[in-house]
């Protein structure tokens, strides 16, 4: 597919020949995840978390099937029904608990993947495509959950319900009919609940499209790397089978065995009390918290507390949009044409930086609304968008890369033991 | 172009942050926060454990049918249940004949209709039905209870931040309040059929204390004296099992998931360096990337269908 010299997929059987005339879906697994698909040969860990999204969003579409075949989206037995999985449907507290976590884990996953991109700039030309398809997925994973964080209507779902939809009031004229519209009535209810049930299911299916178009995009160029020197012959990869089966099958065995301990031992530890009380629309909790995957996005809206020209309102939830649709744009903010971070001196300090400083914004957007908390989402949030918009494009216009290996085997080589050259050739070739 | 609006966007939200901390410190130091009586003399909870601690913790059955007792005979006056069933209570140890004896002749009876007129009444209660309310409707339970509502304590030990050390805390916790603290905060002190406990997140609750005196709740022989924290302990253990009553076979189930991905893991691994050794190594490559293996793997499975026989993998 990418490369001259992938291998085109030759069927050994009868029936796979008589099944490549006719339906070509061997032929097509191969050339996707089989031996068929050329990818660099120095891929490091980091390069697994596409696979592992994959696996979770599996789990969560397998475990999200059963459990909606006991769970009821009626207000008055929501609640009632969640309790019903855990006590009396066989194993149903180990699909619970297996699908809570696993969106948990889902977005560990995804958070790990993008941070791999933005640190080796996977999302420079020719894969800006790859990258923007995976913020879709990643918008289409936050909406998702949102929506599956309502369902068992308890008192963190609904009051998360409540403040989520009422982002959009704050827009002038439109905001407020638009909330009534998306809700279907003045505040979450049936109308909202069965809503949000009927596009819980539906959107996973939807991430799944947006994947097969995520991957395809990705094939045409080929998988980015360490270097981000690009694949120059045959010496710079290897098939994804059984090289990348065998790497991506014992990682994710081994991640499995983190997400086992958290879902067997620490169920509850990732989620919030509240949401153990039934909703109650007379009774507002002390502190209303997303789940923690979306801290950072709180944080940065509960950062704005000036009416500057606008409310602050209106300024938090642009800011919040804005904050993810920047993303999108990376491709033409950072034009340095040297990919990874490893070349890069200046970027690379920055990019720490940025990494502290969302993970603060995630403290701050779990924590209560005490002044220091919000004056540390007010500098951790200025520094979010300063380094995106502005830092990022400065840089990648002053900075001296580092000079770049002249082809992945021959950084493979570089300063390593002989025996870890491959095949012992590329010495010959690229010293 | 995109740079330039990128530049002008972040530039804006930039700004705006750093007048509204700006504004804010101001305001910070003009007009400093009061300290409050809950941040200043609320309690974490005490440590305390118990025998379902732990990824390999176990319910102690003994304690949780004295839990069983204790709420029995203290709590259930004012607080439901209403997800457990009486037939899970053969998870503590009682046998079907006494959980029938149990529903049968709880406290308080089931709504139901007359069969023969069909007006509301009331039955004995049977394994198969959920503890019954203590009271019939909210109204009621705030009529009955100085305008307070006692929580349902099915799920407690979880919906509360805290947990069993919590409710127990919260139990044994019951204290005047200290000269210090009505010194400062002289608003702090309990009112009208509200008790100062330092555990509760504002300090006043509404529930008088539950356990006021050792031997409040007679245990059967052979088990540990009826103290304050005995039963305090107790019946916070019955809680986490009515919270979470699979935690057995979950623990179980966990146990043996992380053994199995363990020797998954390194069966998975040592396949891995196997397959990548020939990549890695200068040594001749044997295997997939091989071409005189692969042309030789072919002639053997050319031979081997010849002579009408299947070749290992």
């Amino acid at each position: 597919m990418s490369f001259a010299w992938a291998k085109p997929y030759e069927p050994t059987t009868a029936l796979g020949r008589w099944m490549d005339d006719r339906l070509p879906l061997p032929r097509l697994v191969y050339g996707a995840i089989g031996g068929g698909y050329p990818v660099p040969r120095n891929l490091n860990y980091l390069w697994n978390f596409g696979v592992l999204s994959g696996v979770f969003l599996t789990i969560q579409i397998i475990t999200g099937i059963v459990l909606a075949m006991h769970y009821y989206s009626f207000t008055g037995g929501a609640f009632w029904s969640v309790e019903h999985i855990m006590r009396d449907v066989n194993a149903g507290w180990f699909l619970r608990y297996a699908h809570a976590n696993g969106a948990s884990f889902f977005f560990i996953v995804i958070y790990i993947h993008i941070f791999r991109g933005l640190f080796y700039g996977s999302y420079k030309a020719p894969r800006e495509m790859v990258w923007m398809l995976g913020l879709v997925i990643y918008l289409l994973m936050m909406a998702t959950a949102f929506m599956g964080y309502v369902l068992p209507w308890g008192q963190m779902s609904y009051w998360g319900a409540q403040v989520i939809t009422g982002f959009f009031s704050a827009f002038p004229l439109v905001g407020e009919p638009l909330r009534v519209w998306l809700l279907g009535g003045f505040a979450p209810d049936q109308a909202a609940l069965t809503r949000f049930f009927s596009l819980h299911y539906l959107l996973p299916f939807v991430i799944a499209g947006v994947v097969v178009l995520h991957i395809w995009s990705l094939h045409i160029p080929g998988s980015s790397n360490p270097t981000g020197v690009d694949v120059k012959n045959e010496k710079d990869t290897l098939p994804f089978h059984p090289f990348y089966t065998a790497k991506d099958g014992w990682f994710m065995l081994a991640f499995l065995m983190l997400y086992a301990a958290v879902l067997f031992f620490l169920p509850n530890a990732l989620g919030h009390a509240d949401n153990y009380i039934e909703a109650n629309p007379l009774a507002t909790p002390a502190h209303i918290v997303p789940e923690w995957y979306f801290w950072p996005f709180y944080a940065i809206l509960r950062a704005f507390t000036v009416d500057f020209i606008i409310p602050a309102k209106l300024w938090g939830v642009l800011a919040m949009f804005a904050s993810i649709l920047l993303l999108f744009f990376l491709p033409w903010l950072d034009r340095s044409p040297v990919r990874s971070g490893h070349y890069r001196p200046v970027f690379k300090r920055f990019f720490w930086l940025l990494i502290v400083d969302v993970a603060l914004l995630g403290w701050a957007g779990g924590s209560a609304a005490t002044p220091t908390v919000v004056a540390v989402s007010q500098i951790c949030a200025a520094y979010y968008f300063a380094h995106f918009l502005i830092i990022l494009p400065l840089i990648s216009k002053f900075e001296k890369p580092l000079p770049l290996p002249s082809s992945i085997s021959a950084s493979v080589l570089h300063g390593e033991e002989e025996e870890s050259a491959p095949y012992g050739l590329a010495k010959s070739d690229n010293a | 172009m995109v740079r330039i609006l990128g530049f002008l966007v972040g530039l804006g939200f930039a700004g705006v942050l750093l007048i509204s901390l700006v504004t804010n410190l101001a305001q910070y130091i003009s007009e400093p926060p009061a300290p409050t009586a809950e941040h200043e003399f609320h309690l974490h909870p005490k440590e305390v454990s118990f025998a379902s601690d732990g990824p390999l913790g176990k319910f102690d059955r003994q304690q949780l049918q004295r839990g069983f007792q204790v709420y029995k005979e203290v709590c259930a006056a004012c607080h439901g249940l209403q997800y457990v069933a009486f037939r899970n209570l053969e998870d503590l140890g009682y046998n079907e004949a006494e959980v029938k004896a149990i529903a049968a002749n709880w406290q308080i009876e089931v709504p139901s209709i007359n069969p023969d007129t069909g007006e509301a009444a009331t039955r004995p209660a049977i394994p198969s039905d959920r503890f019954p309310h203590p009271y019939a409707n909210e109204v009621a339970a705030r009529a009955a209870n100085n305008n307070a509502l006692p929580p349902d304590l099915s799920l407690i030990t979880k919906a509360r931040e805290g947990g069993a050390p919590y409710v127990y805390s919260l139990l044994t916790g019951y204290q005047a309040p200290s000269e210090k603290l009505l010194e400062e905060f002289p608003s702090a002190a309990p009112g009208e059929g509200l008790h100062h406990n330092p555990y509760f997140a504002n300090l006043n609750i509404a529930m008088p204390p539950p356990l006021t005196s050792d031997g409040q709740v007679t245990y059967a022989e052979g088990n540990p004296e009826p103290t304050v924290e005995q039963m305090a302990k107790d019946v916070s253990a019955f809680l986490i099992w009515t919270a979470e009553p699979k935690l057995e076979s979950r623990h179980r189930a966990g146990v043996a998931s992380l053994l199995f991905l363990l020797v998954a893991t390194i069966l998975a691994y040592m396949s891995y360096r196997n397959i990548w050794a020939e990549a890695k190594r200068k040594v001749a490559p044997k295997g997939p990337l091989d071409p005189e293996h692969m042309a030789h793997r072919e002639d053997a499975k050319a031979d081997a269908a010849a002579h009408g026989r299947g070749v290992e993998g």
